[in-house]
Order: structure tokens, then C-alpha cells, then sequence
């Protein structure tokens, strides 16, 4: 009836998960309770829950990615303790906990923090960016949303029933076999990322046809910002790389589910060829992360320096070539296959040349800040100290694309702190200067900036101290993944970190904080202009929060940087009088179908897992019933009639014309 | 507020020499929901040619099990072959009578189309069955894995496919040929050839060339 599922898997002699179980348990129906007592439900489910619009989605994403953050942060804070106190002996942790602690906290970052962060993002952004009303296909959106919220339910429920895989975020074969993890570990792994994987793709294909379909007036390619730009380049990778990862869980599956040998060692499979197809699409997934990121850092560098982004033709050029080029390295994560040195060498060089685009844009960044008049608001410090961090982790990164060096370095704990230097001091830092960067557009009220500048400089200076020290213990032989150890000059390095990982954690606790002063000061820090750090490009043209259609009319784009632009006319011709003619707005109805679709995908992962099939059966008919009564829907979208866009947008043009007179009146 | 109503600026671009082509704006639904679709196909694709790799790699794992040439009955791919292009053709045909509204061609042609790609499920099924009945499943060896998996997620499709057209007539029944509906038949025709594509890439590299002694 219930599969494999019983009482023994609910780990009743482990205190860690089962009381943090209990705390997220009592928190969630917490949270549950008081928005029901508070009658709020009804708001959440028509404004959020059902909501398609690309900014409540967005906003959902980061508000996943953000609470996906703290678990996973909980996970490398226990590691860093782990490391620091287990010399010579078993430290506080067993080794089979230990070992699903790196997985999970693999896996949790990569998968459900970096990737629904950057997406959030871009979904809040790219359309307004563009000038349009939405995204290609905003129900679609909201469903891709849903599946990455399945996967992250999935991953958390192994915390309290069952186990998560041991076997590293990327679960290599044979180890992942059944013969060796006959746990339900690897396949709360495999599902959940299956089941987010879907949702990605969505996302992917989304936001390539919105960029390449959906673009105002006037808007032409090279007139894009930047932050379209590589957001174009990451969903490309997303829809070329995604399917393999697909294809490569799905074997897995099958290996683990009915006995075919795809990785197996025995009846001709072959282990190589996991490492081959799970990297063709991880190493792309490296730069899908990256590149958006360096499209925030590139908006607010040229906004906070007051001119216009430097070179930005060579940045767009830079930017598809890293999108190609990275599909071409994949080989770089094993050397030491024994592939042979030919091959070593080309991936090597192939490698390396990655460098050449990234310090393209790297020198636009600072020629953008040279002769400018910047000014240090929070997103402006997360840039400078990402590109000064960046440099760190992009050098080591071409000292590991040397094959012989490599070879000394492969899975020590130099790579880990190569990794951790460009994800965190890249993505990590990308997202939270987009946060910072675009809050008040969201919200329409600034961010503390005490509070952020504090968050800044403890991140930024417990990482230094977390990760150059695993730099160190790197080069003394130190590998990855190591439950205890007993070499004595590890010791000093390995408790430096832990300290760093304590300052970490306090520019976290910097950035919770942050949030609660600026909801308590929210009517100090109103911004009513839309556009509260003179920007350039079109989001800030629109009130914030922007109207549920964004514009009321298509903007005319007429060159580079489209707002500045029009900010600078206005100012020369004084303001345009004629009264546009407004015209009704055809939007997207909201829909429950992302919503439902998660819920039939969350039972049949679930079921899945457990071997629970007529589970199974059941949530594949959910799925199929809520795909026909989607396409039965008559009315799927709803008309805001002319005069009412004319009301809303008048308002906004009042409250603006009446700052700007007050500003050219100074 | 700057952002103006007018159109047509042809402002001159000063990167540029000559005239440039203002772009005019989002491009209409139709042309939307198809660029979409055909990113989605190239995904699919993508996923398609990792167990094609997959089969490439593990064609000659045979762990004493039988090869290729040995369990291929090249007389019945062949009538899958028949049946699934001659359904593309039919499925053209329902497109065609989709897009000039006639309901008895739309119904015979999908019709048609569904029963072809039933036969090509049915003889792919009776041929899977067979392998497993002699012993020859896919847990026998890595090259009977990576045949069943590629062969099979080929099939999977077209039965997905097979459930989406029947959706798609009960929708025409219900609904009519309207804009929404005739977006998803286009849809729908995509897939269906995208298919057929992937069935031509299957038969060479799998039948044909593993066929040969």
C-alpha cells in the first residue's frame, strides 16, 4: 500500500533533522495559521498564489531562492563545525549524516537558491526592461515557478522522512547505483531535480521568446540593455543544457528502477559516460548562473557611475562568446579520466580562452567607473567587491584548467575554494546586488542602506576569511569531502574558517534585518518617483510597484540606455503636453494551474520515491486533467478598459512631473 | 513624461551607416506561441540526441547478449516507417483543413493520423514484448538498455502525442477552430513532424546501421 515507506523512515535516533524537522513544522503551520486567523488567505491565493503576472513570480522565486538560502547556509555552517572540531576524532556529526549534509548543501545551493535567484530576477526585470506587458507565456510561468517550489518541498521532506542522497550534489555512478545507495536518498535527489529540471526548462524557453519576441518599439538588438542581453545568453544555455540533465537523471532512474545498465559496472555499462553527460550540462550551468549576474553588476555599475556602460558592443559580443564557449569545456571536471593528453590539452586551452571574454568585460566594468561620478549606494559596493573577488576565483580558475596542475588539485579543497570564490563572489554577490538593486521597484520603498552596507562588509569579509583558508589546506593535500582527518597542520586553517563562516552568517543576519527595519520604515522610504537611483534603462520609467500591465502604452525606444534618454529630452524640451491616447489593455486571467500542477507533481515525486504506484497513477491523471481543463478555459484573459490605464498612469505622470519640476527648480 | 504616443521616428542610428530598421514591436500571438514551440523542440531534440550518444556508446556492450543484427526485423520497421511518415503526411492534411475551417477533413485527416500512429505503437509494442519474452530485456546488457531507452522514449512521445491529438479533436468538437485552438493544433503539427524527424534519425542509426552483419 505505502511502497517502501514506514515508520523506520523517520529518523527517531537522530536528533539534528528530527528537531529541525519539528522547528520548520511548527514554522510553516505557524506561518499558516496566522495568515488564516488574519483572513489573509484569500489575498494570498488570488494576488500570489494564482497570479501570473512575471513580477508576483518573480518575487515568489527570490522569496523560494531566499528561504532555500537559510537551509542551505545551515547545512555549510554545520560542515564548517564539523571540519573545525573533527580532527582526530569522529567530531559531532556521523559520517552517513555528514555525507548527506554536502549533498543536500550542494545540491540546495546550486539548484534552489542560485537558479530560482537568478530567475526571480529576471523575470522581474527582463519584461519591464523590454518595455512590454508581461512575458511570452505568463501561465507557463507561473507553472515552471511551481515545479522549482516542488523540487525545493521535495529535497526539504527528505530532511524528516527517509534520507537525502550521500553521495555529492552531482550523484556519480557507480555510488549512486542501487547496488551501492539502496537508500531512497538518491532518488529524493533525482526527482526533485527532475521535477524542478522541468520547471527550469519552462523558465528557459519563456524568457528566450520573450527577449527575442517581445520587445518594444524601436528596440532594437543592440539597444537592449545589458541585463537582457545575458539573460538571452543564460536561457539559451538553460534550454540547450537542461534536456541533458534530463536525459541523464532519467537513465539514472532507469538504472536504479528497472535494472538497465547505463552507468552500471557490470553488463557493459559505463560510469565515464555519466561524468561526460552530466557535465555537458553542469559546466554550461556554471555560466547560466554567471551571466545574468554579470548583466546586474553591468546595469548597476554604468547606473551608480552616472555613464553609459563602457564598450557595450564588445560586453554583447563578450557575452555570446562565453555562451558558446562554454558548452565547449565540459571536459575540464576530469582530467583525470585518463582521457589522454591531446584531449587534456584542448579542453585545457578551451578552458583558459574563457578568460579572454570575462576580462573583456571585467575592463568595461572599471572603464565604465573611470571619470564617472559614482556614488557607493549597497548594489554599488556588491560590484566592486564582486569584481575584486571574481579575479581571485577566475585566476585559480585558470590555474585548474592547466591539465598538470590539475591533477595535483583535482577534488582537494582548493577547488572548493575556487568554486565557492566564483559562485558566491560572483552569483551570490549578483543576486544580492540585483535584490538591493531592484527592491524598490518591486516594492516600491528603498532598502536600509546601514543595514545593507553592514550585510555587505560581514559577507564580504567572512568569506575571505571562510574560503582562503580552504585555498591553503588545498595546497597541503587537503581533499574534499572529508568527515575527520588527522593531519595536524589542517587543524589552524580549518577553525580559521569556521570563524569566517560565524561572520558569514552575521552579514545574513545583517540582511534579515535589513528587511524587518525597511517593512517597519516603509513610509520613510517610499519612493514615489519610480526611479530612485536615476536610472537608464526602461524599468525605471514605470511607477513602482509598476501597474499590473507595466506600461500604459508601448515606450518609443530611440537609441542606448532608452530612459536616460528620455529623461534627458524632457529635460531640454520641457515636458510633452499632448495627452496620449490610452487603449485598453488585454491581460493574462490568473490561474491556479502552476499551483494544481505542482500539487499532482508533488504526490507522484512523492509516490515515486517510496514506490507507491497507484500514487503514481493517480497524480499522472491529475496532471493530464488539469492540462484539459487548462485548454478548456473560454476566457483566458480579462480587458482593463482605456480610462481606467488613463487614471492609474496619470497619477504616476502627476507625481513625477511635479519631482522634476521640483529638481530643475534647484 | 517623456514616453509619447507617436510613432515612426526614423532616427538615425549614429553606429550605423545607412538606413536602420526600427524594430516594430512585439510580434503578434501566433507567431509567439510557434517561436516558443520550435525552442521547445530543439530541447526536446537535445534530450534526443543524449540517448542517441548514449546508444552510440554503448552499441557494442553487448555482455554476450545478442547484437544488434541478431534481434532487428527489418520488415517491421519498415511498416513503422510507412505508417509514421504517411501519418505526418495526414497530419499536414488536418492542418490544411484546420486552417480553411472544414470540420469533416479536420476530423478525417486527425482520424487517420491517430490510427497510424496507434498501428506504429502497436507494432513497436509487439516488438519490445517479443525481445523480452526471448530474454533479451534491457537489463541484459547496456546495449539492450540504450536500444529500449532510445526506441522507447521515441515511442513515449508518440503516445503523448497520440493523447494530445485526441485532446486536440474533442477541443475542435467542443470549441470550434478558434485563435487559441488553431495555435495549439499548429503546435500540435509541429510535434508530430518533429517526431518523424527523430524516427528517420532513429532507423538510420539504430535498424540500419546496427542492422548490418
Amino acid at each position: 500500500m505505502l511502497g517502501k515507506l514506514d515508520w523506520s523512515a523517520i529518523p527517531f535516533d537522530q536528533p539534528i533533522p528530527l528537531v529541525a524537522g519539528a522547528v520548520v513544522l511548527v514554522a510553516i503551520f505557524g506561518v499558516l495559521a496566522w495568515v488564516a486567523v488574519k483572513g489573509h488567505l484569500p489575498y494570498l491565493w488570488h494576488e500570489w498564489i494564482t497570479s501570473v503576472d512575471h513580477k508576483r513570480i518573480g518575487v515568489m522565486y527570490i522569496l523560494l531562492a531566499s528561504v532555500m538560502l537559510l537551509r542551505g547556509g545551515s547545512d555549510a555552517i554545520m560542515m564548517r563545525i564539523q571540519q573545525a572540531v573533527a580532527y582526530q576524532s569522529q567530531g559531532y556529526l556521523p559520517p552517513e549524516h555528514y555525507n548527506q549534509i554536502f549533498s543536500a548543501h550542494g545540491t540546495i545551493m546550486i539548484f534552489f537558491v542560485a537558479m530560482p535567484f537568478v530567475i526571480g530576477l529576471m523575470n522581474l526585470v527582463v519584461p519591464l526592461q523590454l518595455g512590454v506587458r508581461d512575458v511570452a507565456f505568463p501561465t507557463l510561468n507561473s507553472v515552471g515557478f511551481w515545479l522549482t517550489a516542488t523540487g525545493a518541498l521535495l529535497v526539504n521532506i527528505s530532511l524528516v522522512v527517509g534520507e537525502f542522497a550521500r553521495t555529492g550534489w552531482l550523484a556519480f555512478p557507480p555510488l549512486s547505483e542501487l547496488s551501492y545507495s539502496p537508500g531512497v536518498g538518491v532518488d529524493y535527489y533525482a526527482w526533485s531535480l527532475q521535477i524542478s529540471g522541468v520547471g527550469t526548462l519552462v523558465a528557459g524557453i519563456n524568457l528566450v521568446t520573450t527577449v527575442l519576441k517581445l520587445r518594444t518599439r524601436g528596440m532594437n538588438y543592440l539597444r537592449m540593455p545589458m541585463f537582457c542581453w545575458t539573460t538571452l545568453a543564460s536561457n539559451l544555455l538553460i534550454v540547450a543544457a537542461f534536456p541533458i540533465l534530463t536525459a541523464t537523471l532519467a537513465m539514472l532512474l532507469l538504472d536504479r528502477y528497472l535494472g538497465f545498465h547505463f552507468f552500471t559496472n557490470e553488463a557493459g555499462g559505463n560510469v565515464m559516460m555519466f561524468m561526460n553527460l552530466i557535465w555537458a550540462w553542469g559546466h554550461p550551468e556554471v555560466y547560466i548562473l554567471v551571466l545574468p549576474a554579470f548583466g546586474i553588476f553591468s546595469e548597476v555599475v554604468s547606473t551608480f557611475s552616472g555613464k553609459a556602460l563602457f564598450g557595450y558592443r564588445s560586453m554583447v559580443l563578450a557575452t555570446m562568446a562565453i555562451c558558446v564557449i562554454s558548452f565547449m569545456v565540459w571536459l575540464h571536471h576530469f582530467f583525470t579520466m585518463g582521457a589522454g593528453p591531446n584531449v587534456n590539452a584542448i579542453f585545457g586551452i578551451a578552458s583558459m580562452i574563457i578568460a579572454v571574454p570575462t576580462g573583456v568585460k571585467i575592463y568595461n566594468w572599471l572603464f565604465t567607473m573611470y571619470g564617472g561620478r559614482i556614488r557607493f549606494a549597497t548594489p554599488m559596493l556588491w560590484s566592486v567587491g564582486f569584481m575584486v573577488t571574481f579575479i581571485i576565483g577566475g585566476l585559480t580558475g585558470v590555474l585548474v584548467a592547466v591539465p598538470p596542475a590539475d591533477f595535483m588539485l583535482h577534488n582537494s579543497m582548493f577547488l572548493v575554494a575556487h568554486f565557492h570564490n566564483v559562485i558566491i563572489g560572483g552569483v551570490l554577490f549578483g543576486a544580492f546586488a540585483g535584490f538591493e538593486y531592484w527592491f524598490p521597484k518591486a516594492f516600491g520603498f528603498r532598502l536600509d542602506e546601514r543595514w545593507g552596507k553592514a550585510a555587505f562588509w560581514f559577507t564580504f569579509t567572512g568569506f575571505y576569511v571562510t574560503f582562503m583558508p580552504l585555498y591553503i589546506v588545498g595546497m597541503l593535500g587537503m581533499t574534499r569531502r572529508m568527515q575527520h582527518y588527522d593531519v595536524a597542520a589542517w587543524r589552524p586553517w580549518m577553525i580559521i574558517a569556521a570563524l569566517g563562516m560565524a561572520v558569514l552568517t552575521m552579514g545574513v543576519i545583517c540582511q534579515i534585518v535589513q528587511l524587518v527595519v525597511s517593512i517597519r520604515n516603509r513610509e520613510a522610504l517610499r519612493d514615489r518617483t519610480g526611479d530612485p537611483w536615476d536610472g537608464r534603462s526602461l524599468e525605471w520609467a514605470t511607477s513602482s510597484p509598476p501597474p499590473v500591465f507595466n506600461f500604459a502604452f508601448h515606450p518609443d525606444v530611440r537609441g542606448e540606455d532608452a530612459y536616460w534618454d528620455m529623461k534627458v529630452h524632457a529635460r531640454q524640451q520641457s515636458f510633452e503636453h499632448d495627452v496620449p491616447e490610452y487603449q485598453d489593455i488585454e491581460m493574462p486571467r490568473n490561474s491556479p494551474t502552476g499551483f494544481v500542477c505542482a500539487f499532482f507533481a508533488t504526490i507522484m515525486g512523492f509516490a515515486l520515491i517510496w514506490h507507491i504506484w497507484w500514487m503514481v497513477i493517480l497524480g499522472g491523471i491529475g496532471a493530464f486533467a488539469t492540462f484539459v481543463v487548462f485548454a478548456w478555459r473560454d476566457h483566458d484573459e480579462y480587458v482593463i478598459p482605456a480610462a481606467e490605464v488613463a487614471a492609474i498612469d496619470r497619477v504616476n505622470i502627476e507625481e513625477r512631473r511635479s519631482l522634476v519640476s521640483m529638481a530643475g527648480a534647484v | 513624461m517623456a514616453m509619447t504616443a507617436t510613432v515612426g521616428h526614423a532616427h538615425a542610428d549614429p553606429h550605423h551607416i545607412g538606413v536602420v530598421i526600427e524594430h516594430p514591436g512585439p510580434a503578434p500571438k501566433r507567431i509567439v506561441t510557434a517561436y516558443g514551440f520550435w525552442v521547445f523542440l530543439l530541447s526536446d531534440i537535445v534530450m534526443f540526441s543524449c540517448f542517441f550518444a548514449a546508444y552510440a556508446v554503448l552499441s557494442g556492450q553487448t555482455a554476450g547478449g545478442p547484437k544488434g543484427a541478431e534481434i532487428f526485423e527489418q520488415r517491421n520497421v519498415a511498416i513503422e516507417t510507412v505508417c509514421l511518415l504517411l501519418s505526418s503526411f495526414t497530419c499536414g492534411m488536418a492542418s490544411i483543413a484546420a486552417d480553411v475551417r472544414n470540420r469533416f477533413w479536420f476530423y478525417l485527416g486527425m482520424s487517420v493520423t491517430c490510427v497510424l500512429g496507434l498501428i506504429f505503437l502497436v507494432i513497436e509494442f509487439r516488438e519490445f514484448a517479443d525481445l523480452v519474452g526471448r530474454g533479451y530485456g534491457p537489463s541484459r546488457s547496456a546495449f539492450l538498455t540504450a536500444f529500449f531507452s532510445l526506441v522507447g522514449c521515441h515511442g513515449l512521445h508518440v503516445s503523448a502525442g497520440v493523447l494530445w491529438l485526441l485532446t486536440m479533436m474533442a477541443q475542435v468538437f467542443a470549441k470550434g477552430f478558434r485563435a487559441d485552438v488553431l495555435r495549439r493544433m499548429m503546435c500540435f503539427a509541429l510535434f508530430w513532424h518533429a517526431l518523424d524527424i527523430i524516427w528517420v534519425g532513429v532507423f538510420s542509426v539504430v535498424y540500419l546501421l546496427g542492422g548490418a552483419p
